[in-house]
């Protein structure tokens, strides 16, 4: 697939000597959900930045649609749009005041019907004419998602779009986010939920410590290294695994009650097979059986900590 | 060249100057009508002539700059200091437009109110003294320089500014003394001759000076060099504007 957003040994180190990027490479395709998750310091905010123009990068190229970002500054700021994870917005300005200034300021004619259609979407148009100190947070943040989508970007930036949002505003941007990768905006988000990456993104990239460690198909991802278990709910409690099992991937749990078997999804035989006969020969009876794979907060953890 | 991102921060700006009208026109002008209450028709009553001048006339040039002065600088560095202080910066920094257009929408957009109160000053000081101008298009000249240039002034202050406190400390601390210094309310003529070489040091009397011919034909310093002066300062300005935008300081990370 066409990229949209080329980012090539991509460094930034600040006046302090602090490495916020090392060498970064990301190919973002043209209307795809790529999700970047990290903690906290990783670099995440800093790599939007850059790409938006507000910092200024140390080394390497940013190419928006062939365009780059220093020398075309025009071109590929005119095509992107930015959610800032802080609510950074004019207090004093009314609702369609503060988007019909993005517009005009990111060089379009006015358009009163393009903005009323923006904030209609966002279900803000009855506050079109609210101060924006009136409104609450969760509207607040619609409003600075209007304010990025006001000069028709074909790129959007989201940076924790749904940090302090509650549960059933997080799903209306969850849909809006899918509405408008389907209308062919391509979508950057970073997010600390994981849930969000899960729910929404085509693809995953972990950021730790200035450097992406993966990039990957999110249903890609969650195949390589989606660990399953297969939980036995037992008919007699075991006070300890016999001889037999010892060299199997199971763990009997504390009451004794359930089995767990833990393999590996990738692997060319999973054992399963094999468990059935050894509990079998060992006399081990189970009442019900299911399974359960890892979720992607469990892969993320686990290759935060190993790098 | 972004036309319209010039034209939505200039509105922006002239917007927030209409929500903010007793702040920024309606107080400023009751101060200087209060100068001319007190000054012209108290005090000036019983104060001789100056070069020919009434004392209420005579001051009418200098409390105008001393308006303009503070004015310009506090719009221009309030509009950009502003937006780094909430973080809304962002958008400016992440727009498709040139920090010269951004130049032009913030410092065009305080000039303009500055040269709008200066206009409405003028027009009430008619109320308090008798007033001639004999050179308008000399005195708009002045007028709109100093308006840009100290519009320029205050940009920079603005950008250097990281802190409330650091914006007011120069037009507090070192503007409004050079202004009330800088033959405000009284001619050089008037001083010691060590205090009148001392007072050429200072940038406003040039300002003063030349603003205050265009009135009454009567100046401290020859009309040219006060033009020449205002033109300096507008360059200096320019030079360091071009070097913040180049360098990127206190703006851009």
């Amino acid at each position: 697939m066409q990229s949209i957003v080329s980012v090539r040994h991509l460094s930034k180190t600040y006046d302090d000597g602090f490495k916020a990027l090392k060498d970064i490479n990301l190919e973002i395709r043209k209307g795809e959900i790529i999700a970047l998750l990290g903690p906290n310091g990783a670099g995440k905010t800093t790599l939007i930045s850059v790409i938006c123009g507000i910092v200024n990068p140390s080394e390497g190229e940013v190419l928006v649609d062939g365009n780059n970002i220093i020398t075309d500054f025009r071109a590929t700021r005119s095509m992107i749009g930015l959610v800032p994870q802080e609510l950074t917005i004019d207090s004093f300005s009314t609702v369609f005041a503060a988007l019909s200034f993005s517009r005009g300021l990111f060089g379009k004619t006015p358009d009163p019907a393009y903005i009323e259609s923006v904030l209609k979407d966002l279900s803000l148009w009855d506050k079109r004419n609210n101060r924006i100190i009136e409104l609450s947070g969760g509207m607040k943040r619609r409003v600075l998602i209007g304010k990025a989508l006001a000069h028709q970007p074909t790129v959007l930036f989201l940076d924790e779009p749904t940090a302090g949002v509650d549960v059933e505003l997080r799903k209306d941007m969850w849909g809006l986010v899918r509405k408008l990768r389907d209308s062919g905006v391509t979508i950057i988000l970073t997010t600390h939920y994981i849930e969000e990456a899960e729910e929404i993104a085509d693809r995953i990239g972990i950021v730790t410590k200035g450097e992406i460690l993966l990039v990957e198909e999110k249903d890609e991802l969650m195949r390589k290294l989606g660990k399953k278990q297969l939980i036995l709910d037992l008919v007699e409690p075991l006070t300890s695994l016999p001889e037999s099992l010892l060299a199997l991937s199971l763990e009997v749990s504390e009451d004794g009650a359930t089995l767990t078997y833990t393999y590996d999804t990738q692997g060319e035989h999973t054992g399963i097979t094999n468990l059935m006969e050894e509990l079998r020969d060992a006399g081990i009876r189970f009442k019900d059986m299911r399974t359960t794979q890892r979720s992607l907060e469990d892969i993320f953890v686990k290759l935060v900590e190993e790098a | 060249m972004n036309w319209q991102g010039v034209k939505a921060i200039y509105a922006f700006e002239m917007e927030r100057t209409r929500r903010t009208l007793m702040q920024s026109i309606i107080g400023p002008v009751i101060s200087t009508s209060l100068y001319f209450v007190v000054f012209g028709a108290a005090i000036g009553s019983r104060i001789q002539q100056v070069d020919g001048i009434s004392y209420g006339a005579f001051i009418v040039p200098g409390l105008v700059m001393l308006s303009l002065l503070t004015n310009s600088i506090s719009n221009a560095s309030f509009g950009i200091y502003f937006p780094k202080f909430t973080g809304t910066i962002y958008e400016l920094l992440s727009a498709p437009i040139s920090m010269f257009e951004a130049l032009l929408g913030y410092v065009g957009a305080a000039a303009t109110k500055s040269l709008i109160l200066g206009a409405i000053i003028l027009a009430t000081a008619g109320f308090f003294v008798p007033l001639q101008i004999a050179h308008p298009f000399l005195m708009a000249l002045f007028l709109l320089l100093t308006c840009i240039s100290f519009s320029l002034f205050g940009f920079i202050i603005g950008i250097w500014a990281n802190n409330f406190e650091k914006l007011q400390l120069i037009p507090l601390l070192i503007v409004t003394p050079l202004v009330f210094l800088g033959g405000s309310f009284y001619s050089a003529s008037m001083l010691s001759p060590f205090w009148q070489t001392v007072t050429l040091f200072n940038p406003v009397l040039y300002l003063i000076s030349g603003f205050r011919w265009s009135f009454y034909e009567i100046s401290d310093v020859s009309v040219g060099v006060s033009l020449a002066m205002v033109l300096v300062f507008l360059t200096a300005c320019l030079l360091i504007v071009s070097w913040i935008f180049r360098t990127g300081y206190h703006i851009k990370k």
